[in-house]
């Protein structure tokens, strides 16, 4: 197994870890936080200060790298355009995330947990990326007639 | 506004967030790669396939947690309220919505947030916003 593959595997299973630590993989737990006019639970907050507590020193080290440990290259974003589609695309989401509680990395964590219902969520979502495939490839086609 | 005191997990949660800030560094500096899960998934449901073996490993690893989690304790609840109808609804959203946006919690919410990206925050705020609205109307204004 090569190294690229090897600590690919080894971030999932840390980011999975943290999931289910952090009470973000319960679809519960997360509807409680966003039930900010009901019994409020916040600890959801914790986990995001958490995360980019840490996340903010690697990726202020990867923002100055050309290329990672692996001599691989920095695939970070570039795009800086705030437009439509995000702002769209981000409401979007907090509402289908809203509905369910549950979002894609949890989705994915609730297969593993066995969870039947975490699955057709995960089945769902997987068809939705498709259609949004789908609806790009017409886009394209139609900028291109 | 009313805490609920009984579900607050503030150490657990830091500690996993915490995790969750390991993981997204070890990817972005080990394997060059920003760890957003919508991202990953999505570059394996695209017409033409490239650099999928690393996604497939990064996935494999958020399946496997849970597995190897219960080889040394019980897994924490996983309860899932939402009803089948409403699950299918709302992973559709989730998959459409998270690929228009070029992004989810982790992506916009972990890594772009902890990069300082103005994209990101605006993605994040929108996410949230959304998300807190949501879970008002339906639990609040039409009581279900």
């Amino acid at each position: 197994m090569n190294k690229n593959i090897l600590f690919a595997l080894l971030a999932g299973l840390i980011f999975g870890f943290g999931l289910i630590l952090a009470g973000m993989a319960n679809p519960a737990k997360v509807l409680g936080f966003l039930d900010l006019a009901g019994a409020w639970d916040p600890s959801l907050a914790f986990v995001m200060g958490g995360a980019i507590a840490v996340g903010i020193v690697a990726f202020a080290i990867a923002g100055k790298r050309d290329l990672s440990l692996l001599g691989l290259p920095m695939h970070l974003p570039t795009t800086r355009q705030i437009d439509k589609r995000l702002v769209i695309g981000g409401l979007l989401f907090g509402i289908g995330w809203g509905l369910a509680g549950i979002c894609p990395g949890p989705a994915v964590v609730l297969l593993g947990a066995g969870s039947l219902k975490g699955v057709l969520f995960l089945i769902a979502m997987l068809v939705g990326m498709a259609i949004f495939e789908l609806l790009e490839i017409r886009r394209h086609m139609r900028h291109n007639k | 506004m009313l805490i609920d005191w009984n579900n607050f997990t503030p150490w657990a949660s830091l500690a996993g967030g915490a995790l969750i800030g390991l993981a997204a560094s070890l990817l972005i500096l080990i394997n060059g790669r920003i760890a957003g899960i919508s991202g990953i998934i999505g570059g394996l449901i695209k017409p033409r396939l490239h650099d999928i073996d690393w996604r497939i490993a990064f996935i494999a690893g958020l399946i496997s947690a849970p597995l190897l989690w219960q080889l040394f304790a019980t897994l924490p609840d996983l309860q899932v309220d939402a009803g089948y109808g409403i699950l299918i609804i709302a992973g559709l959203i989730v998959g459409i919505s998270t690929r228009y946006g070029s992004g989810c919690t982790s992506g916009h919410g972990v890594c772009g947030i902890s990069r300082m990206s103005p994209r990101s925050i605006i993605a994040t705020l929108s996410f949230m916003f959304a998300g807190f609205v949501t879970v008002f109307v339906v639990r609040h204004v039409l009581g279900v």
